[in-house]
């Protein structure tokens, strides 16, 4: 959000729309735009529109109370007692970017706990992040080992990601660096598993690039797509230049990796980075999208997003600032979600058959992310949230989003339940550019708009044709059965 | 499993362990044999080469192929589509058109048809005349007329100008061509080369019209590049597509450096121009090229499409081709080498028409009655010779192998399959299926996209695992059964209810009617378990023997990996790097690799190829 001059006002949106407002005046043109300056650039959390937000609808379901890890955990029992809730991070004293209640092995203690957080980068020690019912695998993530140049170990953190794996079977670590930038992590305290100290895990290293790079790369993205001089060749070598979609592939790949460990191998997956607030996080949540079909329904993929993202910590506030157009460098600025979700699109793409949600659904939670009248993106994890008591003072999306006014927007309607693993193609032929938010406001979309309102009619008409006909059924059926009573009388 | 011997145009034999024999298709299958004998191998080869060259057009496969057809139905599935009736259909002839006969006997242009629609003001004088100033004879004639304004497209091959040559019949026809749409002053002489090769065309005697020694013309411009260009854009698009598990940079670079997608821009951009020419401004256009037959036929048959919404059915798509295409002497012999000949002949040119129509089936979803299918078999015929339509190079030589009398038609076969061909978003109320189609036209390069059903179309695991489309018309298709069923089961309810007041005859009735509602709850309930849908997604693909060797071992070898995993740190680059060789692809470029239970799972694609 960004202002030009000379009675014309510039605004440039976090959603990638750019508004031009022309204003006669001079001196009224610079007053709305140092208060539009001002406004977009708030320095206080607590001045945002969340907190002064007041829904204009009836709240049937607090979303804040939605996706409780209690449920979460309700639902792993009923299947494993293999695993505990801790609650040893209540008041955010262990790990300041994990929720109070985690999930980890029954067999390990929380004093165990305390040990193995001395040993991870950020306190993050490996927690639950998927149990796979089909047999029984389980995904975790964590943040790197503190292992030093100096090979440190930590015997319980040994014992905790052991305690995971049958006798006799082994487990897969991704790093989502590669082996170099690992090892270059050694020297700042940092660095990776050690095969001698974990003998039973093999260790892949899958480079995800880190925040900054994902940033620049969003940035000539969208500078290539509102460019409209450029001829063909132009198009194809600035999307190429961005990288944006290699992005995308190393994302997908790393997560089908995971996938396939945990389904096709049989075997236990521990996932980290570097501190595991952000690639590791889209790596566990695509993996689940992948495997489990809970997670492509609309109440499964929020349940998903508060888990793999809001709970665990991936800083938002810091990742999701500035969008696209911010010619202020922000150091931690990324959009890390956002590949999340284009992720998730691809595979939606690939599979428009098996999500109950649609792309407006995913480009509704893009733009929230970024700039929201709720209060569920705000903070960088439950700490802050917390603190700034969020949950009492402003309201949830989940809340706006799950009422069926809402909902009926962002339903599929070519959806049907699909119990299978579905395994998309990375094959760069079958990526392809969301243009669903990335070319929304430069492409005509009217044409688009309408296919996918003749796609609703047809699939509605099927249904109330089902319907009479199961109606017209069951009066037959009454009354044939009337028949033969009186038949029978 | 192989198809027609015909469509394999590449073959490159290397020797290693075994023999390998790869054979590109013209449909951009790509097939790799392993012989294990040199020396079959080779007579393999040999043979094959014999028969995907074959120098006689009764060798082609049309003429042995018997669909058991009676003679009868052959000659009805030829007359399924006349072009007298599509000309009839334009308004044509009327007071400004009529048919001429001045090329009964292919006497002044032989690669024209016998009957060409032409003004009535031109005189069989004016045509000899401007046909001697035309390149291959072939002068002005009428290709679209919009009978609401009277604009029309004519075509023609560029003139015989060189640096200063006139001709008075010539400049006659092109004002007689502008007399027959009264509303307008001007026409629009479009010539689709770039300048430079239209310059270059006049050092030999040929050239484009001159604006100073035509009245009223308005000369245009559009650099579509030539054959020789396409094909080694396509060349190069392939090559991309062939690579063995390539990077995003790889493959969008090479797409870029094909420059494939650009050609097929030029193509539409100056299709926008004539239907816009014709529908907005009403003026009519001459098209022409150099021979006016390849980029000719492109532009005009883009423009009728976009301008006519009856060309977006299947049955109107089926007349365009055969008007602009094999009536006008598209050269399909030679650009698509169905008999041995001169390779640089040889151009996709009807393929990147038939990509034009994709791109704008993306653009406007509701605007075809056909779907993808539809285009990717009609390009599969083209090539296969399987039907005689696109034999030959012209009306004359196909009249003269009569191969109406021997072999059979592309579009009665299309045409009884036509429920696999529709588009399920296609109303024929809709907005998008009326008037002109505008599609974005200026900086709008990112509408036009790869089309990997296509080019990749034999690599099924690159494409969505479920069709939107194949969905969309199993919803309909139980709709049609739901809109039945309703039906009997209202007539029936209303039998019963009379037949509850006549008792009589109630019991025989009864037993009927359980028969028949029984049978159809169990068709219905059939459509509408998920099962069936998945059939519906059976497409996947037949496995070759090499796809299944792989993906047994890459699993294999991850086990290998799992015992030694050295704590060492040398072994771990290794691994490091083996891993890196991630693919979603085998070697053979065969896609991602179907698993065995397919029926019980999705395909899976090998992210960890160690």
């Amino acid at each position: 959000r960004f202002v030009g001059s000379l009675g014309t006002i510039i605004i440039k949106c976090k959603d990638l729309r750019i508004i031009q407002l022309d204003i006669p005046g001079m001196e009224e043109c610079l007053n709305i735009a140092s208060s539009i300056e001002a406004l977009s650039t708030l320095d206080s959390v607590t001045l945002m529109y969340p907190f002064f937000y007041r829904p204009m609808f009836e709240i049937v379901e607090d979303g804040w109370r939605s996706f409780l890890p209690d449920q979460e955990f309700e639902l792993l029992s009923s299947v494993t007692d293999e695993w505990r809730l801790s609650c040893i991070n209540k008041e955010f004293s262990v790990c300041p970017s994990y929720p109070p209640v985690v999930i980890v092995p029954k067999s390990i203690d929380d004093e165990a706990l305390r040990k193995i957080a001395m040993f991870r980068h950020g306190s993050r020690f490996p927690v639950l992040s998927y149990y796979h019912k089909k047999n029984g695998m389980v995904m975790m993530r964590s943040s790197q080992p503190l292992t030093g140049t100096n090979g440190r170990r930590c015997k319980e953190d040994e014992k905790l990601i052991n305690a995971t794996l049958r006798p006799g079977k082994r487990g897969y670590i991704i790093d989502t660096r590669s082996l170099n930038i690992a090892q270059q992590a050694r020297a700042k305290g940092g660095g990776f598993e050690q095969e001698a100290h974990y003998p039973q895990w093999r260790r892949i290293h899958k480079c995800i690039e880190r925040f900054n790079i994902l940033q620049e790369s969003l940035i000539k993205l969208v500078e290539a797509c509102n460019d409209q001089s450029h001829n063909m060749d132009r198009w194809l070598s600035k999307l190429e230049a961005s990288n944006w979609l290699t992005h995308i592939k190393e994302i997908l790949t790393a997560a089908c990796l995971a996938a396939q460990c945990i389904d096709r191998e049989g075997a236990s997956v521990l996932v980290h980075g570097t501190e595991g607030t952000d690639s590791t996080l889209q790596v566990t949540s695509l993996a689940q999208i992948i495997l489990d079909p809970r997670c492509r329904t609309i109440h499964g993929f929020e349940s998903l997003v508060v888990r793999e993202w809001l709970q665990a910590g991936h800083p938002f506030q810091q990742r999701c600032a500035q969008s696209a157009y911010s010619n202020s460098k922000q150091k931690w600025e990324a959009p890390v979600f956002l590949l999340f979700l284009d992720c998730v699109w691809q595979i939606l793409r690939q599979f428009p058959c098996s999500f109950e949600f649609n792309e407006q659904f995913l480009i509704m939670l893009f733009e929230h992310a970024y700039a929201s009248q709720f209060g569920t993106f705000l903070g960088n994890n439950e700490n802050e949230r917390s603190k700034l008591k969020l949950p009492q003072k402003t309201m949830s999306l989940w809340s706006w989003v799950n009422r069926s006014e809402e909902l009926s927007k962002f339903q599929n309607p070519l959806f049907e339940a699909n119990s299978l693993v579905i395994w998309p193609s990375v094959a760069p032929q079958s990526l392809q550019l969301w243009e669903g938010v990335f070319l929304r406001w430069n492409r005509p979309s009217k044409f688009l708009d309408e296919a996918h309102e003749e796609m609703i009619n047809i699939i509605k008409y099927n249904k109330e044709l089902q319907a009479k006909v199961n109606a017209l059924r069951r009066q037959l059926a009454e009354m044939e059965t009337d028949d033969r009573m009186q038949e029978n009388l | 499993v192989l198809h027609s011997q015909i469509s394999s145009i590449e073959k490159q034999a290397t020797t290693a362990t075994g023999c390998p024999l790869l054979i590109r298709c013209k449909n951009f299958q790509v097939i790799q044999l392993v012989i294990p004998q040199e020396r079959d191998c080779h007579d393999v080869y040999i043979s094959l080469i014999r028969l995907a060259r074959p120098v006689k057009y009764e060798e082609l496969y049309c003429f042995s192929f018997n669909p058991k057809l009676d003679k009868e139905e052959r000659e009805q599935g030829w007359k399924l589509v006349d072009l007298n009736e599509e000309y009839n259909r334009m308004g044509i002839p009327n007071n400004y058109w009529q048919i001429s006969d001045v090329n009964r006997d292919y006497g002044v242009c032989d690669s024209y048809p016998t009957e060409v629609y032409v003004p009535k003001s031109a005189t069989a004088h004016i045509i000899v005349g401007s046909s001697k100033f035309r390149s291959r004879r072939r002068f002005p004639a009428l290709s679209y007329y919009c009978k609401d304004n009277n604009a029309s497209i004519c075509r023609s091959s560029q003139p015989l100008s060189g640096f200063s040559a006139r001709c008075l019949e010539d400049e006659q026809m092109l004002q007689a061509i502008r007399k027959a749409n009264p509303g307008s002053d001007f026409i629009y002489v479009v010539d689709t080369r770039p300048k430079l090769n239209a310059m270059a065309n006049r050092a030999a005697g040929k050239g484009y019209e001159n604006e100073d020694n035509y009245s009223n013309i308005k000369f245009q411009f559009i650099g579509i590049e030539n054959i020789h260009v396409m094909r080694n854009s396509l060349q190069k698009m392939l090559e991309v597509c062939e690579l063995k598990s390539p990077s995003m940079s790889d493959f969008l670079w090479g797409l870029e450096n094909s420059g494939w997608l650009k050609h097929i821009k030029a193509i539409m951009d100056a299709g926008i121009f004539i239907a816009k020419a014709v529908a907005e401004e009403g003026v009519s256009v001459l098209v022409h090229c150099s021979d006016g037959w390849d980029r000719t036929a492109q532009v005009c048959s883009v423009a009728s499409l976009l301008l006519d919404p009856y060309y977006r059915t299947m049955k109107g798509f089926m007349v365009l081709i055969e008007k602009d295409w094999v009536s006008f002497g598209h050269k399909f012999n030679h650009r698509y080498g169905n008999l041995d000949g001169d390779p640089k002949e040889i151009s996709p040119v009807i393929d990147q028409f038939i990509e034009c129509v994709w791109q704008l089936m993306e653009q406007f979803p509701c605007a075809f009655e056909f779907n993808e299918r539809f285009l990717i078999h009609i390009q599969h015929h083209i090539y296969s010779c399987q039907f005689g339509n696109f034999l030959c190079n012209s009306q004359k030589e196909r009249r003269e192998l009569k191969i109406q009398e021997r072999t059979y038609s592309l579009w009665a076969h299309l045409w009884k399959n036509r429920c696999d061909y529709l588009n399920p978003l296609y109303r024929s109320d809709h907005s998008q299926t009326q008037g002109t189609l505008h599609p974005q036209m200026a900086p709008c390069n990112f509408l036009y996209k790869f089309w990997s059903g296509m080019y990749n179309r034999f690599e099924k695991g690159l494409h969505p695992r479920q069709s939107v489309t194949d969905y969309l018309m199993a919803v309909k298709e139980e709709t049609q059964q739901l809109e039945e069923e309703l039906e009997v089961l209202g007539e029936r309810l209303a039998n019963l209810q009379k037949s509850q007041l006549n008792d009589n005859k109630v019991k025989s009735k009864q037993q009927d009617r359980s028969k028949q509602l029984g049978l159809s709850t169990s068709n219905n309930s059939l459509a509408n378990t998920p099962q069936e849908y998945s059939n519906d997604l059976k497409s996947f693909p037949s496995r070759s023997p090499s796809q299944g060797d792989e993906e047994d071992s890459a699993l294999i070898l991850t086990q290998d990996n799992l015992k030694s995993s050295d704590p060492d740190l040398s072994a771990n680059s290794d691994q490091e790097s083996g891993v890196e060789d991630l693919s979603c692809r085998s070697p053979s470029g065969g896609g991602c690799l179907p698993s065995e239970d397919s029926g019980k799972d999705s395909d899976e694609a090998v992210f960890l190829a160690v």
